[in-house]
């Protein structure tokens, strides 16, 4: 068929020791968008990889406008109309606008840039595309969104017939996203292809026209949107059928493990207070930048905090270091595990006793074997997956290596555990996993305070949640109370402004 | 996690841990080909004296590489804590006090760094280079420029052996079980892996960082300071310029011994390795009647030999890292 654009037939691509892509063939075609879905490891990266010519396929084919193609290297794939915006955006802070726009392809006039012509076309674009920067206002002072836009523009401003978005909405706001649709909608109207990697349900139905779905390497199903649904969707990426998203279970609740008074830090977080008890998993909603990390950190003695009263176990204990919260027996999964959970070189056995190791110190000598023991079982328990406890933590998947974060904090045998976005960037089958070991933790009768910018996983998993608005916590919700909305509402201050109009 | 990261992990980890011993072996072999000498006991005790103290230095780089750290004055320490336990030596006869100087001498150097690393935030490069130049320049006041010659008993501790044993050699066996156990059985090691691998994830798990920090700059003037009383009293002299660019040979061992600059990785049998690797290197060079000039190029080789090695094999683990998280 004509409106075909790209046509990818029966590729398959091994690496040492693994076959990665097993004979996919994907469909895009002109003026419609394809969905890719599929959890971590699945091949998406791989694939995109091969048709941005990074690696080349072992066997297979690549068709674009019915023609078969060969595409060496990512420059030969812009030349074929194929541009790629990867998740993480790869920018140059002190470049300015315009040098970026034509980074890579700067016109040259007798040896030397041509910098009018650059000014007069990058004004024209950004007119065209109604984009109100400056062509000399440097990248570093642009938000991820606007970058991401720039990107969309460069790959119009290079003819791209075929788009490649990985993850875009990963680190961008509601508000943005929406931008980013619209966009997405004028490409399409213009005929471009355009393949959209995605994990997120929501936005996947919203913007797809066809949603294939990849597993381990294989593509398992491909079908019209129309066809599918969130659930179908959901068990053809891990394989198996998830009964409920969030196993919630009735825990009892207990004495009061944690009771924070009037926490301030001028300038970040004002007047903050709030309890878990034993058993209770606690929630923290908000915005980003509502303060919410700055609070945990300074609970965990990572920032030093203003002024207030910390109580754990009803024990009121100050807190000046990470040593002094680990005595006191709160420890906290920090956001971001690659910059600030894990020590990627090392192996699990080191990254899990990092914080416990004067355990296995007895009369001056480290007892590896008793360090093995321990690791080996708590891995279990938490059934990571990797060949062996000395395996390096940068070679295990992302919802592995959290895991390992977690353990670290487990063989402390915390009576509050703070959870900063526990569950980002790991996929749907890791994630339930996480979700399951939030509730044995609860059972034993540990306070869990979750951070997390996902709505539906704190609806799903708390007891209550407090929701913070610039710096401050602007309501309670129980769980009877919970909707997207409400939160939403404290989150964004509406309910205050309400509040104090009546 | 998929198979392939597995075994691309595992290949680096043999590939990294072992082939550095393969080298030294087929060294070792070349070696004693070409000069039948090599393994005569004469050279083999006279180059183990010379390798001993730039073996030690390199302990002490690879514990502070290992953290993310390095030292540039480690030389120039030397030479100031070696020259005045000299001096002391002299004045008093007491070598156990001698040994005292030069181990107070070249850790208070090293604190100072420390201090500047830790409480100013410098970084090590910067903090060590101006220790360099300070340290070189208060062994030549104190001197006045010139040599301390006639050293008397002071020289059997570089020149001694014990049995069949060189004394520095049995200094170097010992301070590398002192390494070893240091990397290998305790807190302090894993917290410098820690710090070198990630330091905010180390923060984030209770580690005191500066602490570790100054514990690792100390052990490093521990090692220089003894390193020092052995140059000196091998050379039979209290020289202020001795040891110029020892810091070099130190790093050079490390990295060679698989320390990587990148901080996190790094074991004090590889540091032997690459310590001896450098050392019958030059040695057999020496034995071979190589212009000494043409050693210079062949040591320059080797490091970037070593230091691309080290990137091949970081850039490898990237890779399939890169793989294993956006797959």
């Amino acid at each position: 068929m004509d409106s075909y654009k790209l046509q990818v037939q029966a590729i398959s691509k091994s690496f040492p020791g693994v076959l990665a892509l097993d004979g996919i063939s994907l469909t895009a075609r002109k003026g419609s968008v394809l969905v890719l879905c599929g959890e971590n490891g699945a091949g998406k990266s791989t694939l995109m990889k091969i048709i941005n010519g990074v690696y080349q396929p072992d066997r297979g084919a690549i068709l674009i406008d019915g023609k078969q193609v060969h595409i060496r290297n990512p420059i030969q794939a812009r030349a074929l109309g194929i541009s790629m915006i990867f998740q993480e955006l790869n920018y140059i802070p002190e470049m300015t606008v315009e040098e970026s726009l034509f980074c890579g392809r700067l016109p040259v006039k007798f040896g030397r840039v041509d910098w009018k012509t650059v000014r007069a076309k990058t004004l024209e674009l950004l007119a065209q595309e109604h984009l109100p920067y400056s062509p000399t206002m440097k990248m570093k002072d642009l938000s991820v969104s606007d970058i991401q836009m720039l990107e969309i523009l460069k790959a119009i401003s290079n003819d791209a017939s075929i788009l490649i978005m990985d993850e875009p909405t990963s680190a961008i706001t509601d508000r943005e996203v929406e931008r980013l649709f619209q966009k997405i909608a004028e490409l399409k109207a213009r005929g471009t292809a355009i393949i959209y990697i995605s994990h997120k349900m929501d936005e996947i139905f919203r913007i797809a026209d066809d949603i294939t779905i990849l597993r381990d390497g294989r593509m398992v199903d491909s079908r019209p949107r129309a066809e599918l649904d969130i659930d179908q969707v959901i068990a053809l990426m891990v394989g198996r059928k998830l009964e409920n998203n969030y196993p919630k279970r009735p825990i009892p609740i207990g004495a009061e493990a944690l009771r924070v008074d009037h926490l301030d830090t001028p300038g970040v977080f004002h007047d903050i207070s709030f309890s878990a008890r034993a058993g209770e998993i606690v929630g923290f909603a908000g915005l980003m930048g509502a303060g919410r990390t700055e609070v945990m950190r300074a609970l965990f003695g990572l920032d030093p905090y203003g002024s207030g009263q910390i109580e754990i176990g009803g024990k009121p204990v100050v807190i000046r270091s990470v040593k002094d919260s680990i005595a006191a027996k709160l420890v906290m999964m920090t956001e971001d595990r690659r910059r600030y959970g894990l020590v990627a070189v090392r192996s699990i056995s080191e990254n899990v006793t990092l914080s416990s190791l004067r355990r296995f110190i007895f009369h001056g000598w480290l007892h590896k074997g008793k360090e093995k023991k321990v690791v080996t079982d708590i891995c279990g328990r938490l059934s990571v997956k990797a060949p062996s406890v000395n395996t390096a933590v940068e070679a295990l998947s992302g919802g592995n290596q959290q895991k390992v974060v977690l353990a670290k904090w487990m063989l402390n045998d915390p009576d509050v555990l703070i959870m900063d976005e526990p569950t980002r960037g790991i996929d749907v089958g890791a994630k339930y996993e996480i979700y399951k070991l939030m509730g044995d933790l609860a059972a034993e009768g540990k306070a869990l305070v979750i951070v997390s910018s996902e709505l539906p996983e704190l609806i799903g998993m708390c007891d209550r949640i407090y929701v913070m608005c610039k710096g401050e916590i602007a309501g309670e919700l129980s769980r009877d109370q919970f909707t997207q909305e409400a939160i939403m509402r404290l989150a964004t201050g509406i309910e205050k402004m309400a509040r104090e109009a009546s | 996690m998929s198979s392939i990261n597995r075994a691309r992990a595992t290949w680096a980890t043999i590939t990294r841990s072992y082939s550095i011993y393969l080298v030294l072996i087929v060294l070792l072999v070349i070696s004693s080909v070409i000069n039948p000498n090599f393994f005569s006991g004469t050279n083999l005790s006279n180059v183990t004296r010379q390798i001993s103290v730039t073996t030690i230095l390199a302990f002490g780089e690879t514990i502070l590489i290992i953290c993310g750290l390095l030292d540039l004055s480690s030389g120039s320490v030397l030479a100031l804590s070696g020259l005045l336990s000299v001096a002391c030596f002299k004045a008093t006869g007491s070598m156990s006090l001698a040994f005292g100087v030069a181990i107070a001498v070249a850790m208070l150097c090293n604190l100072l760094s420390a201090l500047m690393v830790t409480r100013f935030a410098a970084p090590s490069f910067i903090a060590t280079l101006a220790m360099q130049e300070m340290a070189r320049g208060a062994a030549l006041l104190f001197s006045k420029g010139q040599n301390i010659y006639q050293i008397g008993e002071y020289v059997k501790l570089g020149q001694g052996s014990l049995g069949f044993m060189p004394i520095p050699l049995l200094f170097l066996l010992g301070l590398f079980g002192m390494t070893w156990y240091i990397l290998k059985n305790t807190c302090f090691g894993r917290s410098l892996y820690a710090i070198g691998g990630n330091q905010e994830a180390a923060k984030a798990s209770g580690i005191d960082v500066n602490r570790t920090k100054i514990m690792a700059f100390l052990v490093n003037g521990l090692l220089v300071g003894i390193a020092g009383v052995l140059f000196m009293s091998r050379v039979n002299a209290g020289l202020p310029n001795g040891a110029v660019n020892y810091e070099f040979q130190g790093l050079t061992s490390s990295i060679i011994g698989g320390t990587s600059f990148s901080g996190g990785i790094g074991t004090a049998g590889g540091t032997v390795v690459g310590a001896f690797i450098v050392g019958f290197l030059n040695n057999i060079m020496n034995l071979a009647n190589i212009n000494s000039y043409m050693q210079q190029i062949a040591r320059g080789a080797i490091i970037s030999l070593a230091v691309i090695y080290d990137i091949w094999t970081k850039n490898r683990r990237t890779r399939s890292l890169v793989q294993s998280v956006t797959k």
